[in-house]
């Protein structure tokens, strides 16, 4: 039997979408039918828009997907200047105030608070100056990602942004593939240092050299069946496929087709092709795609780079983009480190101003939600580097700054057990003040998810939290389960979860013991994540050792259960939504 | 008077006439040899399985801890809530629940 959001999607999916929700703003967020919340809010996902949770009925958080981070000179001003006018609400965030924009782990940018009524408007600004929210959530081609720094990258292999843009064109808007069993996120990387992070997408291009009739070319090798969420995590699998630049489109469509054509849309928790990769091994995907879906012979695949890829393997150069970086021409990329993706509007037009003033206007988004702003010429370095916006976004933060993620949690995401940003923010703070690491370490990667969901990709990060629930003197709180080792490069590893439901409040004196007995036990200069791996699951247990300390952390209760947990009076009775008209 | 019951935002909400009523994160406790060996189950809900309804009672299945011993399984059908006169009321699910028998 179809699903339910199966049978909404044959009534009414895709482009169409657009016109209900334009005359739904027109007329007001109380035309939408009461009994067709459901259905409308699963469409409305198509164009970026997700209903808010319990107690913020009528806001929507917005989603524009921008390929693989790539912020034209212009087009970041506009995100702030939209941020600025349309993402206020009821709630004032006590970190990050009343307006600011999210840069989120695959390269997008959310706002909050946004209301059905300024859609159309929204959605002209943006689309005036390139940009959309098309396709930015929903069951079809997500934003696409990458190396954000791709044709301008050094250490490249090969220019991954045309192809990037030309699967962009292609497949949004495509209705042969606008209506697929479930989301279809896929990367493609053409660095050597592996910062496309394609092993953790349905589909994956990764650099690598193949020699075809005698000439060695420079292409892609295939992976796909990646993915984090629901405990079910997989690295994507090699299925034997190298793919020169102009072929990319033919292969990714026809593996996008083979998903639409094959993938389970009788349960939703088993659609992703992940579980269809499971089911019929790599072999046999390769098999049915060249039968039935590519019109050329595909090569088997080519040689890789994957020994060199460093980008969140927890060790050697180039763990993230942060800091100051040469371009292939001879200007300097800078990435900035914004703690936990989120930016205040007022800042993120303070950045605009600086990226045209020292670069060239553009700016690219990390999937560690980091921002980079590009083509900065050498002269112009240090006066960049000197200004007091940098004090706040810097090119050199503490580690356990530059390695903060978290996801957006309760205080909007109906998915997420617990508060995650503004405590990601507390931790890394107070780590910073009263954990040392040894000398040689400048990387320690905390990321912080609120659920199962993995937005904030725990699994690949040394320190890995997620949401759980606990009780401490009898009463419920906000807890999180330990994982420890994980990361990407070579040798790919998910964490392993050591340590379960910890009370938040004794999540930093746990960071500062583990922290303690890695500097005592570590063997030479072994990684944090070498370290892990050779211990078993019960020594590391031990290391973890939760602890009370001075941190203090304000949002242990149920903070799901408040309309806005920042709230003077946060009880769902004294929400404010849904909002008047 | 038809109730419209389903699952929403992959397992984290249950929807009662187009209206998220019940949410993962909360913490329920029930006796179920099945689901663990404590005496009394103390679960924190990860996901909802199924929903249906006996009477005028909403019930569920819930994938979950138990935070007391760990363990994490799937619960027997679980009342989370009645319709009356076609409108949702919460069970108190703070108090221990009783997992019902169905045929």
């Amino acid at each position: 039997m179809p699903t339910d959001v199966e049978r909404w999607k044959s009534a009414v999916y895709g482009n169409e979408i657009r016109e209900h929700l334009f005359e739904f703003a027109e007329e007001g967020w109380e035309s939408i039918p009461e009994d067709e919340h459901d259905a409308w809010f699963e469409r409305f996902k198509w164009w970026g828009l997700y209903h808010q949770r319990n107690g913020q009925e009528s806001y929507f958080m917005m989603r524009i997907g921008t390929p693989n981070g790539v912020l034209e000179p212009g087009q970041l001003r506009v995100v702030g200047e939209i941020a600025d006018e349309f993402a206020r609400g009821p709630g004032t965030n006590p970190i990050f105030g009343d307006a600011y924009a999210d840069w989120t782990t695959r390269q997008s940018i959310q706002l909050h608070w946004i209301r059905l009524e300024d859609v159309p408007a929204i959605f002209e600004k943006l689309e005036e100056n390139g940009m959309s929210t098309q396709q930015a959530c929903g069951d079809s081609w997500r934003n696409i990602v990458g190396n954000p720094v791709a044709g301008k990258d050094a250490q490249e292999v090969v220019d991954a942004w045309p192809v990037i843009r030309e699967l962009n064109e292609t497949f949004k808007g495509d209705d042969d593939h606008s209506n697929l069993p479930r989301k279809w996120k896929v990367s493609v990387t053409g660095s050597a240092d592996g910062s496309g992070q394609g092993d953790i997408n349905d589909l994956a291009f990764e650099p690598a050299y193949k020699d075809v009739d005698g000439d060695e070319q420079v292409g892609f090798n295939v992976r796909v069946g990646g993915g984090l969420a629901r405990n079910e995590e997989r690295f994507a699998r090699d299925i034997d496929v190298w793919v020169a630049p102009e072929n990319v489109s033919a292969v990714a469509g026809g593996l996008s087709a083979l998903f639409r054509d094959y993938g389970d849309r009788e349960n939703r928790y088993n659609a992703r092709i992940k579980f269809l990769v499971d089911e019929w091994g790599p072999e046999k995907v390769r098999n049915v795609l060249q039968d039935e879906y590519v019109d050329f012979e595909m090569h088997t695949a080519g040689r890789d780079v994957r020994e060199e890829y460093t980008y969140n393997t927890g060790k050697g150069d180039r763990n993230d983009l942060i800091g100051v970086h040469e371009q292939k021409d001879g200007n300097y990329f800078v990435g900035l480190n914004v703690l936990v993706g989120r930016m205040g509007a007022e800042d993120v037009l303070e950045l605009a101003d600086l990226a045209d003033e020292y670069g060239s206007g553009e700016v690219r988004l990390s999937q560690r939600q980091n921002v980079i702003v590009t083509d900065v010429p050498e002269e112009n370095l240090d006066d960049f580097l000197a200004e007091d916006l940098l004090d706040d976004y810097s090119p050199d933060p503490s580690p356990f700054m530059r390695g903060s993620v978290a996801c957006t949690g309760t205080e909007f995401c109906s998915l997420s057990i617990v508060e995650t940003k503004n405590r990601q923010v507390r931790f890394a703070r107070w780590l910073k003040q009263n954990v040392e690491l040894p000398e040689d370490v400048d990387q320690f990667h905390i990321h912080l998810s609120g659920c199962t969901a993995s937005c904030a990709q725990p699994q690949i990060a040394d320190v890995s939290l997620r949401g759980m629930k606990t009780r401490k003197d009898g009463e419920p709180v906000e807890a999180l389960d330990v994982g420890l080792g994980g990361g990407l490069g070579d040798e790919p590893q998910f964490a392993r979860w050591v340590t379960q439901r910890v009370p938040v409040d004794e999540v930093p004196g746990a960071i500062r013991n583990l922290v303690g007995r890695f500097a005592e036990n570590r063997e030479g200069e072994e990684s944090f994540r070498e370290f892990v791996a050779r211990h078993d699951d019960e020594e590391l247990d031990a290391f973890v050792e939760p602890e009370e300390t001075d941190y203090d952390d304000p949002m242990m209760h149920n903070t799901k259960m408040t309309w806005y947990p920042y709230a003077e009076d946060d009880s769902m009775d004294a929400s404010p939504s849904p909002a008047d008209d | 008077m038809t109730v419209a019951l389903r699952i929403l935002d992959d397992g984290a909400w249950v929807s009662v006439n187009d209206d998220r009523k019940v949410s993962v994160s909360e913490l329920w406790r029930f006796p179920d040899p099945e689901f663990c060996g404590c005496d009394l189950t103390d679960m924190v809900v990860e996901g909802f399985v199924e929903v249906g309804v006996d009477g005028r009672t909403i019930e569920v299945r819930a994938y979950g801890q138990c935070i007391a011993c760990g363990a994490s399984a799937t619960t027997k059908w679980l009342p989370v809530g009645r319709v009356v006169d076609g409108s949702f009321h919460d069970i108190d699910r703070e108090s221990v629940l009783t997992p019902t028998v169905r045929e």
